[in-house]
């Protein structure tokens, strides 16, 4: 039945992945450093298996720590583990994070500056569960936190390259998650990351398109499609939300003179705001479309239906990044 | 008004509540057939609990769903939305054509209780919200001289989050008289069975001042006879703790390894739905 909403067994995985993919990029890259450093511990919320952290429950059990349906105190275990010494990374879904356990996310890790990584599955649209699942206020109400870093990545590779600079970072970090089959987009052989550095994929001189997380890949089949329409697009990939590679987002700008910001989270308040908010103060004038979420509760519906619905899905970003104007709006 | 106030509640037959628990699975197993439904082995646990819940304690008016002086039952775990459904279908709260549309893209039926549908009181999905709603509707009711009583389920997975603690706190401080809680325990969470120590999960609920009975959840005539007993305390909050099992009335399901996601091959619901069927004896 092709309007089944619901994937038993594959929650919280994104949708449709036509291309190549990893499994459980998180957890996999966790044992590894997990290996290396005994100091790695891991806990959950009674989300191991949908948050990807079951390689390293198994391989590690008396570093593994389940903290039952109760992200607060998953938080703040994290925060004491951190407080004695340990590295800890804490994972479950980023709606139940970022809402219920903001305060000890705020407080117990990021202003203590406590070497906890908080680690967000499903993030946006991702969950066919509706309001209560969906993150769509995440990245906004995170990167208000102060000394927080937080990082949306854009694929498997990415997300393992993220983990292991998170480990090895002093400080609290809040990692947007990807479970399950993770489309494998950037090509492990002349792969970087560095924290708080934006990269420029490609680029271009019509306009420039920035990205974060998965919308990345979209970003740059969108650019791929304008260049055959004679639209030259830059594409500008900001996996660190904050710190934002500011020098990064200003060259751009001033360079290209029209910027589309496209973002898996609210279209006001995220990085579409910061990247705005940083242009207008710098005083440049570049028109700025902002494409993202709206500011409503989505309904229950699979990834792939709610994004054409509002507006997120290949064709509309395609169309934006050629014509100019978001149908989403 | 039709409301199922039975009065005399030891008049309802368990012969009468048995055939409406059945009712509710056949129900349940028609909206979850052939789409990939996780959550019908949780549905098919608590159907019982509901029976008895809605076709002998609550005062309700499925004409009027927010007729003012209705008992409020209050379904905390959201996920459990197929079996709130089937009781507002066999309510006739919910058509038949709405919960045929259960489970697929454009629905208005969301995949956890959402309050925006008729019947339903609290917006469910994040754990943990329905018994701190349940003491401010019984705080509220109580301070309108209302004999409205509250209702609400909560699962033992719910249980671990804090938010239930502070409730059930206030609750017995409050002395809540007109508050019920209810406690599916089918011994299963999201990560597979129990991850934390749970029991004894009865003397938790006495030492925070709630009149406490356990039963099996999934024995009609025990349900009614601990019902019966808690309202014996007119002092302050009660508590039912039913031991459920998840699947319940299916064999095959009860069998399954105890997984929160109940995996249903595609070609395996019509025979699923013969042994339910057939189990009824
Ligand atoms: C606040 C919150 N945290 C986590 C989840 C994810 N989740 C959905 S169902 C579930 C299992 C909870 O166990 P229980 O409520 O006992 O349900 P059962 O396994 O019996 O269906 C979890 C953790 C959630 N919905 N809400």
């Amino acid at each position: 039945m092709a309007d089944v909403l619901n994937r038993a067994g594959g929650m919280g995985e994104v949708a449709e992945v036509a291309g190549p993919y990893e499994i459980a990029p998180f957890g996999n890259e966790l044992v590894a450093l997990g290996r290396e450093n005994p100091d790695i511990v891991g806990l959950s919320a009674d989300m191991s298996k949908y948050s990807d952290i079951v390689p390293f429950m198994k391989e590690f059990p008396e570093r593994y720590f389940n903290a039952g349906v109760a992200e607060q105190n998953a938080v703040m275990m994290a925060a004491g583990l951190a407080k004695v010494g340990k590295i800890a990374f804490c994972a479950t879904y980023a709606a139940f994070l970022s809402r219920r356990a903001l305060d000890f996310i705020a407080i117990a890790c990021a202003h203590s500056k406590a070497n906890v990584k908080i680690v967000a599955g499903s993030p946006g649209l991702v969950n066919p569960y509706g309001a209560t699942h969906q993150s769509l206020e995440d990245l906004v109400v995170m990167r208000s936190v102060p000394d927080l870093t937080v990082i949306d990545p854009c694929d498997a590779v990415e997300l393992r390259h993220v983990v292991r600079a998170a480990a090895a970072t002093p400080g609290t970090f809040y990692i947007r998650n990807l479970r399950g089959k993770v489309p494998v987009v950037f090509d492990e052989q002349d792969f970087t990351f560095e924290i708080g550095k934006a990269r420029l994929l490609r680029d271009g001189t019509d306009v420039a398109v920035l990205s974060t997380g998965f919308m990345t890949e979209r970003a740059l089949k969108a650019a791929d499609a304008a260049r055959a329409a004679d639209v030259s697009a830059a594409v500008l990939h900001i996996p660190t939300i904050k710190p934002l590679d500011e020098a990064a987002v200003l060259d751009v700008a001033a360079r290209v003179g029209r910027v589309i910001v496209i973002e898996n989270g609210l279209r006001s308040g995220g990085l579409g705001s910061a990247v705005t908010e940083l242009v207008h103060d710098t005083g440049l004038d570049t028109p700025i479309t902002r494409i993202g979420l709206h500011d409503r509760f989505h309904p229950c519906a699979a990834q792939w239906y709610n994004e054409r619905e509002f507006g997120l899905d290949q064709d509309a970003i395609t169309g934006a990044v050629i014509t100019g104007v978001w149908s989403g709006r | 008004m039709t409301i199922t106030d039975v009065g005399d509640r030891t008049a309802v037959t368990g012969h009468e509540l048995r055939d409406r628990a059945f009712r509710l699975r056949q129900r349940m197993m028609a909206m979850a057939a052939d789409k990939g439904e996780g959550y019908i082995a949780q549905g098919l646990g608590i159907a019982d609990l509901l029976a008895v819940a809605y076709f002998r304690q609550l005062r309700f008016d499925p004409a009027w769903p927010d007729w003012p002086e209705r008992d409020r039952f209050v379904l905390s775990t959201g996920h459990y939305s197929i079996a709130m459904y089937a009781v507002l279908a066999e309510l006739g709260v919910l058509s038949e054509e709405d919960i045929a549309t259960y489970g697929l893209n454009g629905s208005d039926l969301p995949m956890s209780t959402f309050d925006e549908t008729p019947g339903v009181e609290i917006t469910g999905g994040s754990l943990g919200h329905g018994l701190g709603q349940g003491v401010g509707m019984a705080l509220g009711l109580r301070l309108d001289g209302s004999p409205a009583r509250v209702m609400v389920e909560l699962s033992d997975g719910e249980l671990q989050e804090g938010s239930t603690w502070e409730a059930a706190m206030s609750a017995g401080s409050f002395a809540l008289a007109n508050l019920t809680a209810v406690v599916d325990c089918n011994g299963i969470q999201a990560d597979g069975p129990m991850v934390l120590a749970m029991e004894p999960v009865a003397d938790k609920w006495r030492a925070f001042g709630w009149a406490v009975e356990e039963v099996d959840g999934n024995d009609i005539d025990q349900l009614c006879r601990a019902f019966d007993a808690l309202d014996a305390h007119p002092d302050r909050p009660k508590v039912l703790i039913a031991r459920t099992t998840p699947g319940c009335g299916i064999p095959t399901l009860m069998a399954r390894e105890r997984a929160h996601f109940v995996r249903v091959a595609e070609g395996e619901w019509a025979s699923l739905i013969e042994e339910l069927e057939a189990a009824r004896g």
